[in-house]
């Protein structure tokens, strides 16, 4: 198969994926499929183990956070990741869900997401008498501001940086990693291509010609 | 089950291969081509990458937007079944000390993900004794094993330089892809600190295999850890075991977990038993040969684990040293980002999923204080964004000017935090030092006496300490990095220090174990022949990376390769002797 095929193979050329996949079917097939226990499970699609497929469905169906706790996740990671000119928010790209599925999957997260946000809660309450998402915008970004600086944190601060260094990291992953975040930032990969170097204008830019 | 039986099949195979990685499947390959007939057991499912890939998934096809899992260690879109813990399937250390064990069940096993990078061991690597006396000497030399790494390039395919030089053998190359923007920094910065920088070797297809119409040329997504689709990329799957297949002359049993070689009065092994997973009933098949390739571990496992009236010690042990000499490569890293290239221009540079520059170790055995050396893998670059991009951003932004040429302070929230992202995407790189480990008795893996895994087998239990020579070459590795780092004008963390070994990898986590079933001329300190044939067992074979006396600082895989298909061609050689 030469490099045209190959690029056909993948949908570019004049024919389909699906129908390429059928056309190079190995030709004995069959004798791996008279092979004992080939899939083990009906719902296996061949890229995931019907143990991963399992506990997808368990994690999606069971849930972490409360509507008051999302709602606060959503003010945090708007504020973080906000709408411009150049794309949407991170609620616009998903990332609240994102956070509830992650913390599920990975329970390392939840303890520092459910107390950070209880923190959260208990600094607004004894500053503005109200809960982080019944503030102010002014009172909120007046919050934020006080964690969101690890270097400038005033003593008392830390369990706030510590907990927004873990919002801002979670909300940039989920962010960029959405269709909205992979478009923004520009990554033009994941297709068919040939790698030729780097370009002659780049190599250029930073005198790189010779190396 | 009150209704235990055992399931005989009435057929007897020319060979029986017990597992379907590099190893197996080069056995299966060239003997099923041979035209000999052929049963192939592997502990997984069957796994075709055309069908069964995650190539050119996006982040966000996953929910975890790409993140490894318990059962996915390195990336949801990973190509390997399996991981450093199996579900019911443990194994112990001993003594306090440590071991991680990587497994892949499925066709192929750890092929499916590897770095596909290729080396050849040099001359040194089979004769290292009058280095240092250190290591002991393989029972063969570069010479020959080098018909067959010619052999195994032009067969699978391998991009790579001629480069002359004694301790990196050249091969037959395909053309190397071309260094990214970051390794450029890297080879400019190298170059500075006299750390010499070659092209990379890997095996994939960066032009059209001659002579090979199944595989397809490689179209740079830079994906190979998920195993390609088009057969790009070196996987034992697509490039042996499917080939094999379908000669009509290999039948693959999937699921099939072995748990003995049988043997007779003689001691001659006569085939395998082993249990199916689907329908948990035991089985045993016959051959005329067993050949293993199940791994380094679990070939050492299965051996100890066939104790006989013959083979009172474990099959082939009568010298004891099966699992002997385990030893890993060692691994150390570092990483750090190019304030040069803030806001750098876009444009798609994936390129291959193997190395695209790789440095040698080129100083020789200098007196440094360690007795062997190492190599380093280099990367870096605008990759695919997924779960963990932008992490630690507030350790980053305050370090350089913004745009407007003023200091900020680090971290941060809104519009200008994501310019930020936007401003440092493509600026990381990193490197990473593989090295010799001395292949020592005292590290060794026994079966455990009191733990049996799910299917009622004995499992492993691991002895493995690092010692000074190790340490002392991981900090060499660092301050290495730190070097180039400097030199390429880069923004990077204080070295490793004592406190972590210089971050010497725990052993294990390298993923280059080998050794355990040594070959040697001598049949009181070695368990099989030079042609990886048991001393005590003549139609027993190994050829997975359990026959290596001593490794090179090269990964395992194109020497496992070159010699399966040497023992191999030995046993078409010998089939009248064999009665195959």
């Amino acid at each position: 198969m030469n490099r045209r095929e190959s690029l056909k193979a993948l949908g570019l050329g004049t024919i389909s994926v699906a129908a390429f996949l059928e056309s190079c079917k190995p030709g004995n097939e069959k004798l791996a499929e008279n092979s004992t226990g080939n899939t083990g499970s009906s719902d296996y699609d061949g890229t995931r183990l019907p143990k991963e497929i399992e506990r997808d469905k368990k994690l999606n169906t069971e849930k972490f956070f409360d509507a008051h706790e999302m709602a606060t996740i959503t003010v945090l990671a708007d504020i973080i990741i906000p709408k411009d000119d150049h794309s949407g928010s991170a609620s616009d790209a998903g990332v609240p869900a994102f956070i509830e599925f992650i913390v599920k999957d990975m329970p390392d997260h939840q303890t520092p997401m459910r107390g950070g946000l209880r923190w959260l809660d208990l600094q607004c309450l004894n500053r503005y008498g109200k809960a982080f998402v019944d503030a102010s915008n002014t009172q909120q970004i007046e919050m934020v501001t006080d964690i969101a600086y690890p270097l400038k944190a005033k003593p008392g601060m830390e369990p706030g940086v510590s907990f927004f260094n873990l919002m801002r990291n979670l909300t940039a992953s989920g962010f960029f990693s959405s269709k909205i975040g992979i478009q923004d930032i520009g990554y033009m990969g994941n297709t068919v291509n040939k790698w030729t170097g780097v370009p002659p204008d780049v190599l250029k830019q930073y005198g790189m010609e010779n190396v | 089950m009150n209704d235990v039986q055992i399931k005989k099949s009435a057929t007897q195979y020319d060979a029986i291969i017990v597992g379907s990685g590099a190893g197996g499947g080069m056995a299966g390959y060239v003997l099923a081509h041979a035209g000999l007939k052929v049963l192939m057991l592997e502990a997984g499912p069957y796994f075709d990458p055309k069908q069964s890939s995650s190539q050119l998934r996006w982040p966000y096809e996953s929910p975890r937007r790409g993140a490894g899992t318990h059962s996915r260690n390195f990336g949801d879109f990973d190509g390997a079944f399996g991981g450093w813990e199996l579900d019911g399937e443990p194994y112990t250390t001993k003594d306090k000390t440590e071991f991680y064990w990587f497994r892949s069940r499925m066709m192929g096993g750890r092929t499916n993900h590897w770095g596909r990078i290729s080396l050849r061991f040099g001359p040194d690597d089979f004769k290292g004794h009058h280095i240092d006396g250190l290591t002991d000497d393989w029972p063969i030399s570069y010479d020959d094993v080098k018909p067959f790494y010619d052999n195994v390039d032009r067969m699978i395919g391998i991009y790579g330089t001629v480069e002359n030089i004694p301790s990196e053998p050249d091969g037959i190359f395909l053309p190397p892809p071309k260094p990214r923007l970051n390794e450029l920094f890297i080879m400019k910065g190298a170059a500075k600190a006299g750390v010499k920088v070659i092209p990379g070797r890997g095996s994939v297809l960066t032009e059209a295999l001659p002579g090979n119409k199944d595989r397809g040329a490689c179209f740079f997504c830079g994906q190979c850890g998920r195993s390609c689709k088009i057969y790009g990329d070196f996987s034992s799957s697509s490039a042996l075991v499917i080939p094999a297949i379908n000669t009509g002359n290999l039948k693959l049993i999937s699921n099939a977990m072995v748990r003995e070689v049988l043997t007779d009065k003689e001691g001659q092994a006569t085939g395998v038993s082993y249990i199916n997973k689907d329908d948990m009933q035991e089985y045993q098949v016959s051959g005329k040969m067993v050949i293993l390739g199940a791994s380094a571990g679990e070939s050492a496992r299965l051996l100890l684990n066939s104790k006989s009236p013959a083979h009172p010690n474990g099959l082939a042990n009568s010298s004891g040293v099966v699992g002997k000499y385990i030893h890993d490569s060692t691994g150390s890293s570092a990483g750090g980002w190019l304030p040069q290239l803030l806001d750098r221009k876009r444009y798609n540079e994936d390129g291959v999923g193997s190395i695209h520059i790789y440095g040698p170790w080129m100083n020789g055995n200098k007196k440094l204080g360690f007795p062997r050396g190492y190599h380093i893998e280099f990367g870096g670059g605008m990759g695919m964004p997924e779960y963990g991009f932008g992490w630690g951003i507030e350790g980053m932004n305050g370090k350089v000017p913004g745009r407007d040429g003023k200091m900020k302070d680090p971290g941060g929230f809104g519009a200008e935090l994501k310019n930020d992202y936007r401003r440092f995407y493509g600026v990381g790189f990193g490197m990473a030092g593989r090295g010799v480990a001395i292949a020592r008795a005292d590290n060794y893996c026994e079966i455990d006496p009191n733990v049996v895994d799910k299917f009622g087998i004995p499992v492993l239990r691991f002895h493995y300490k690092w010692n000074d020579d190790e340490i002392k070459q991981a900090k060499h590795m660092q301050e290495t990095f730190q070097h180039i780092m400097h030199e390429m004008g880069a923004i990077y963390d204080p070295m490793e220090g004592p406190e972590t070994n210089y971050g010497l990898e725990a052993p294990g986590r390298i993923i280059h174990e080998v050794g355990t079933v040594r070959m040697g001329d001598d049949p009181k300190n070695s368990a099989l022949n030079k042609y990886s044939q048991a001393h005590d067992c003549n139609n027993l074979f190994v050829v997975d990376a359990a026959p290596f006396v001593q490794q090179g600082d090269k990964n395992a895989t194109w020497t496992i390769l070159a010699l399966s298909m040497r023992t191999s061609e030995y046993i078409l050689s010998q089939r009248k002797k064999l009665n195959v």
